[in-house]
């Protein structure tokens, strides 16, 4: 059994998809020699070639641009915006183009696209540097969004990404890049659109993603000590689409949601879960959903990010609240 | 002042390596062009068509660089693109489903036609060529890519970002402006101070400016362009100089921001009239060849109309059909809600 960190699982399936499927490129900025900041590209570019895995230019307009136009070529791209707030230049070519090529040209044309943000907060990190993005992107047609949580799930998800036929975001927590889990890395397990059960309980269920599934852990488990509630926790991996068929059976078993993001409340992804539960299981709510978030404020700075991410203690008593609802 | 005076002034020149057979080619395609244009505009008119951006004054500007390309070359096109779509065997009548408001990007084959779909988000498409240039390049095949834009794409971060792209990866890429001196009511000195071929120095690659509407200067800008980019040598930036003699589209008014003297001095310079004259004068085309041209082109025009008319409202399902190669759960529950 092996142990990795998010960032070395990511870094094999890169590796892997590059290995195995020759039209695959991997680029952004300092991807190349560097490694990339955060290393997931460490060393790929001297084992796949200068020719597969390239820096480039401050332009992450053009290079999402760019990977549209690789497509037409028949290439296969994973692109690396390299920050959440410094995604948003490329946010016309995502909208405009990457999100609706397919769409236009009927289906002529699949967009094989990956793109690889590193995202969210909690790493003390400078101004635009700690930004929840999920919502621009799972609100765009014709993308799918995935949030890995954990090592071993971050390979079987960017691999599912590299792998689909059509554009994929995948928001790599920054704060869990070097979180560590052991294990071994495969494509089996769920699949690309699927949430997943991460602790078992039929108390109340807690719905998260990215590091908070690591906070909602906590929570369910001082929750359990505490006061004998035994919390479910799921991690959605994939913010679109969302699993509505496991969303239901939370709902149905448990009667009781509670939604947690690092993204401001509003039009946040605890917004869609809240109404798709309602929508598919009303009948079997014990009580309102939930919803433990960031703030409806800019990203704060390090010394005051613990007071907008959600704490463990928050997740604690948003749970006991519907629970004695 | 006639336009044969104008010819008079302007240079003897070399018939750009054509022969008269593809010479008077030139000729009979932006004629046909013309004639589809104007269609465009009257169908529209009738309601048959939603807003359409016509393009005449700029015949030349797109058939003399398009007829540059080699079968195996790519074409990324804006909204203003028509003329150089048909030279390139598009169907017209699939290229204006766009138009006529059935689908989006253009139903026809981009990858089949080399010719990507309409794209109206200003220089969006100039990093899609840059992107498929360097796919090319990749694959070692030898094609080039050119990306028409205008005067008025050249103020975006997408052409700043995507010639840069070019200049670096020293791309097989054409970088094709028409310069129609208008982008919607914005004359080009308004939307910038310099020469649009000088950027191309400090991308580090060369610019070049060339009259647009003459058809041979601008298919040997064109020709010169694609050969360096053929030998691996990079990226070219053509400034096209023409002029659109129309509206930006038939939602707009040039009346409330264009004196129509300035329009009238450019039709002095007419493209295919300054093009007719020149093939006269050296009797390579005669009056008969432009009547057959223009009949030509009367009958292109109407089995254009009879298509664009006959074609129907997509069924509903459609909005549905290409979002996904593969629709994720929860989708096709969409779909029925929508369909019924």
């Amino acid at each position: 059994m092996s142990e990795w960190t998010m960032s070395g699982a990511l870094n094999r399936a890169l590796g892997d998809a590059l290995t195995q499927d020759p039209r695959v490129l991997v680029f952004g900025e300092d991807v190349g020699r560097s490694g990339g900041v955060f290393r997931v590209t460490d060393g790929l570019q001297t084992q796949h070639g200068a020719a597969r895995v390239f820096d480039t230019p401050i332009s992450e307009a053009g290079i999402t641009g760019a990977a549209v136009g690789l497509c037409f070529a028949g290439w296969r791209p994973v692109v690396e915006l390299q920050f959440d707030a410094f995604s948003y230049p490329a946010l016309e070519q995502v909208v405009d183009h990457v999100a609706k090529m397919r769409n236009r040209t009927r289906g002529r044309v699949d967009l094989p696209i990956t793109l690889r943000i590193p995202a969210f907060g909690g790493i003390k990190g400078k101004e635009h540097h700690g930004e929840s993005p999920e919502t621009y992107y799972a609100h765009t047609a014709g993308l799918k969004v995935v949030v890995p949580s954990g090592a071993l799930d971050a390979y079987r998800l960017l691999r599912g990404a590299i792998a689909d036929p059509d554009p994929v975001v995948v928001l790599e927590p920054k704060a869990r890049y070097w979180s560590k889990e052991s294990g071994e890395l495969s494509l089996d397990g769920p699949g690309l659109g699927e949430a997943r059960v991460v602790r078992g309980g039929d108390d109340a269920t807690i719905v998260t993603y990215g590091a908070m599934v690591s906070r909602a852990l906590d929570a369910a488990a001082a929750l359990a000590d505490a006061d004998g509630l035994h919390a479910r926790v799921v991690d959605l991996r994939s913010l679109s689409p969302l699993d509505d068929e496991l969303l239901a059976r939370c709902a149905r078993e448990t009667g009781r949601i509670v939604v947690v993001h690092e993204a401001p409340r509003t039009l946040g992804i605890g917004a869609e879960v809240a109404a798709r539960v309602m929508e598919l299981a009303f009948d079997h709510l014990q009580a309102p959903v939930a919803r433990v978030t960031g703030w409806d404020v800019p990203y704060p700075p390090a010394s005051l990010e613990q007071h907008y991410l959600p704490s463990v203690e928050r997740i604690v008593d948003a749970v006991r609240s519907v629970s004695s609802y | 002042m006639s336009d044969a005076a104008q010819i008079d002034g302007a240079p003897e020149r070399a018939r750009a390596g054509l022969s008269a057979e593809e010479l008077r080619n030139l000729l009979r395609w932006m004629i046909l062009a013309r004639r589809l244009d104007r269609e465009c505009i009257a169908l529209q008119r009738q309601g048959e068509l939603t807003v359409y951006p016509g393009f005449e004054g700029q015949e030349a500007a797109q058939v003399g660089s398009v007829t540059a390309l080699g079968a195996e070359d790519f074409v990324w096109p804006t909204f203003r693109e028509l003329a150089a779509a048909i030279v390139r065997g598009v169907d017209p009548v699939q290229y204006l489903q766009y138009h006529r408001g059935t689908w989006h990007g253009g139903p026809y084959d981009p990858r089949a036609t080399r010719f990507g779909p309409i794209s109206i988000p200003i220089a969006t498409q100039i990093p899609h060529a840059a992107g498929y240039a360097l796919g090319q390049k990749l694959d070692g095949t030898g094609a080039v890519t050119l990306v028409y834009f205008g005067d008025g794409a050249t103020s975006e971060g997408d052409f700043a970002e995507a010639a840069n792209l070019a200049g670096v990866w020293k791309l097989p890429l054409v970088l094709f402006c028409q310069n129609n001196g208008w982008a919607i009511s914005m004359p080009t000195a308004q939307q910038t101070s310099g020469e649009i071929w000088r950027r191309a120095e400090g991308f580090g690659f060369p610019g070049v400016r060339v009259d647009g509407n003459d058809v041979l200067a601008v298919r040997e800008a064109t020709d010169a362009a694609v050969a360096r980019a053929r030998a691996g040598e990079g990226p070219t930036l053509i400034e096209a100089m023409t002029y659109r003699i129309g509206a930006h589209s038939t939602a707009d008014d040039p009346a409330r921001y264009r004196d129509d003297a300035e329009v009238q001095r450019a039709r002095v310079g007419d493209p295919i009239t300054r093009f007719g004259s020149w093939l006269a004068e050296r009797a390579l085309a005669d009056d008969g060849f432009v009547a057959a041209c223009d009949d030509e082109a009367e009958r292109f025009a109407m089995d254009v109309r009879t298509g664009v008319i006959a074609t129907p409202a997509p069924p509903t399902s459609w909005m549905f059909d290409w979002v996904w190669a593969e629709p994720p759960a929860g989708f096709d529950r969409m779909r029925g809600e929508a369909l019924g």
